[in-house]
């Protein structure tokens, strides 16, 4: 079997997808958005409780979609966690760089090895879009402005 | 299997490796590959006749204008039409879908008209419609198919009513590859004095069209699905609903007189074909369709269904697999989903052994709605595909459950 496609379907991301963290809609949420990949029809909608320091208290997600996106969703959800905006968007950015084959600086090691398990995704160019697409529904929903 | 003897040697491409294994395309209902005769007519026009047609009285452009009004009529043989002028020039089915929606409908649709379509549709013959009822408020009218996805003439009659304007109907679906009872559908429609536009994208590929005795209004091609080029297509439309029809663009060719103050329009087909039309395409697609013509059409057809059949069967082995689309009459579109594994999941393995199939929605969102899933893998055979093919799409489904589990 094609050693990138056990790097892309590897244990840990087949996890995820199977096993959401933190699924399901969010009745404080102070952001959301709903994300669509019109290519595939996948959708993935973020809810987001974010704090008066501009700390992400809570992040949940629903949606529908492929191994990838769904693993996606929910690694990112683990991940910004109790981080602040800032941090989150510069997880989202090196999040990119690494899906895309690019260098990736400005993470810590840590970060950068636990986002590392998406890194097969590089090689499926046509599969970039399904790994990005939580990411940039979570930007989306933290540029909206503020439910009251 | 029959004896049609697939015509493979035709296109360099089948052998070809992808990811070090030799390509199995099952991806024929997004686009077929192209025999070598096509892209040999193009290459000769281009470097030997080619120039702008109908306006040049140069040399060059009597060649171009005589190879371009040849392959209308080569497509009104391959469609049956009555006349060469009833073929319209369009870069594809949707153009030419969208071209009866404007000319034809728009101008004679008022707000509560209807529209009669089916939940198989591709989009292409539904947002056309959809601009009507944004625009003018028509009403779209939906025939459901049945569970195995066949489609009912009398389902469609029963739709019909005294403010329907169109039946739109997709002859072959893309996604369950159902064969429509379109010329019962006509028939019934033509009762109440509806016209109806066929969308024969898929079924002219698979099916000997004869748009007389189907007694169609309109019939719409694409080149690319039928071993031609990209970026041609064909609406055949009766002449009686030609005549009446308003331009669509404006522009070059399409005109009679324009002066600074007033226009008129050139007669059908002309009328429709606004600007330099795609020359060497329409050249190449009658290559392709004088070559599908050559072969042994119902052979063809009946080798295809042989194909599908034991793929039908084999997909029996993998019970994870659930088959949407099992019409009694239908085309070697082979359609599944499963519960734990997503289409794109499935199609990334599959690709890596070098099996192309298409995974998604198909542009046939209300159908996936209709059998309440998001996207579906989609093997679709064409001619030049062999049993071989099949063995090895059940293999890399094989790997892909191994895998994705």
């Amino acid at each position: 079997m094609d050693e990138s496609l056990r790097e892309l379907y590897q244990e840990v991301i087949l996890d995820h997808s199977r096993h959401p963290r933190r699924f399901g809609p969010m009745a404080d949420a102070t952001h959301s958005h709903e994300g669509f990949n019109p290519l595939c029809g996948d959708k993935v909608k973020i809810y987001l409780h974010v704090g008066g320091d501009g700390k992400i208290e809570k992040i949940s997600f629903e949606g529908k979609g492929c191994a990838i996106s769904q693993a996606s969703a929910s690694l990112m959800s683990d991940m910004v966690s109790g981080r602040t905006v800032a941090e989150a968007e510069k997880l989202m950015d090196g999040f990119i760089h690494l899906v895309k084959g690019e260098t990736v600086d400005d993470l810590s090691e840590d970060d950068r090895e636990t986002l590392s398990v998406m890194a097969g995704v590089s090689e499926f160019p046509m599969r970039v879009k399904c790994a990005t697409l939580a990411w940039h529904t979570m930007k989306s929903a933290l540029d909206a402005e503020e439910k009251k | 299997m029959s004896s049609f003897i697939p015509p493979r040697e035709d296109f360099d491409i089948l052998s070809r490796t992808v990811y070090g294994n030799p390509l199995v395309y099952l991806d024929n209902a997004a686009s077929a590959q192209k025999p070598r005769i096509v892209l040999d007519a193009m290459r000769t026009l281009a470097t030997t006749g080619y120039a702008n047609v109908h306006r040049g009285v140069h040399f060059l452009s009597a060649v171009s204008t005589e190879a371009y009004e040849k392959a209308r009529e080569t497509v009104a043989r391959f469609l049956h039409a009555g006349h060469a002028d009833e073929i319209v020039f369009t870069k594809g089915s949707t153009e030419a879908i969208n071209l009866v929606s404007y000319s034809y409908l728009a101008p004679r649709i008022q707000a509560g008209d209807e529209i009669v379509l089916t939940v198989m549709e591709h989009h292409s013959n539904i947002v056309p419609w959809h601009f009507l009822r944004e625009r003018f408020g028509a009403v779209l009218k939906w025939v459901d198919v049945a569970d195995d996805g066949s489609l009912d003439a009398d389902a469609v009659d029963a739709v019909i009513g005294p403010k329907t304007k169109l039946v739109a109907v997709g002859h072959m679906s893309n996604v369950l590859g159902t064969l429509a009872p379109l010329k019962d559908i006509v028939a019934r429609a033509h009762a109440k004095g509806v016209p109806v536009l066929a969308d024969g994208s898929q079924s002219a590929v698979h099916e000997i069209v004869d748009v007389g005795d189907l007694d169609v209004d309109f019939f719409a091609i694409t080149g690319h699905k039928l071993y031609g080029p990209t970026g041609i297509g064909a609406l055949y439309a009766k002449r009686f609903f030609l005549k009446q029809m308003r331009p669509f663009q404006g522009g070059g060719e399409m005109i009679g007189e324009v002066t600074m103050d007033r226009i008129t329009y050139a007669d059908p087909p002309a009328r429709f074909e606004a600007g330099t039309p795609p020359i060497l395409e329409a050249h190449g697609l009658a290559a392709a369709l004088d070559w599908l013509m050559a072969q042994d059409r119902a052979g063809a057809k009946a080798y295809e269904a042989s194909l599908y059949a034991y793929a039908r069967e084999r997909v029996r082995e993998l019970p994870w697999l659930r088959v949407i689309g099992d019409a009694p009459d239908k085309g070697a579109i082979l359609s599944f989903e499963s519960e734990n594994m997503h289409a794109h999941d499935i199609a990334t393995v599959l690709d890596r052994e070098g099996v192309a199939v298409r995974a998604g929605h198909h542009c046939a969102q209300p159908l996936m709605e209709r059998f309440k899933v998001s996207s579906t893998t989609r093997a679709s055979f064409a001619l030049y595909n062999v049993q071989e093919d099949a063995d090895r799409l059940i293999n890399a489904l094989k790997k892909a459950k191994e895998m994705l589990g």
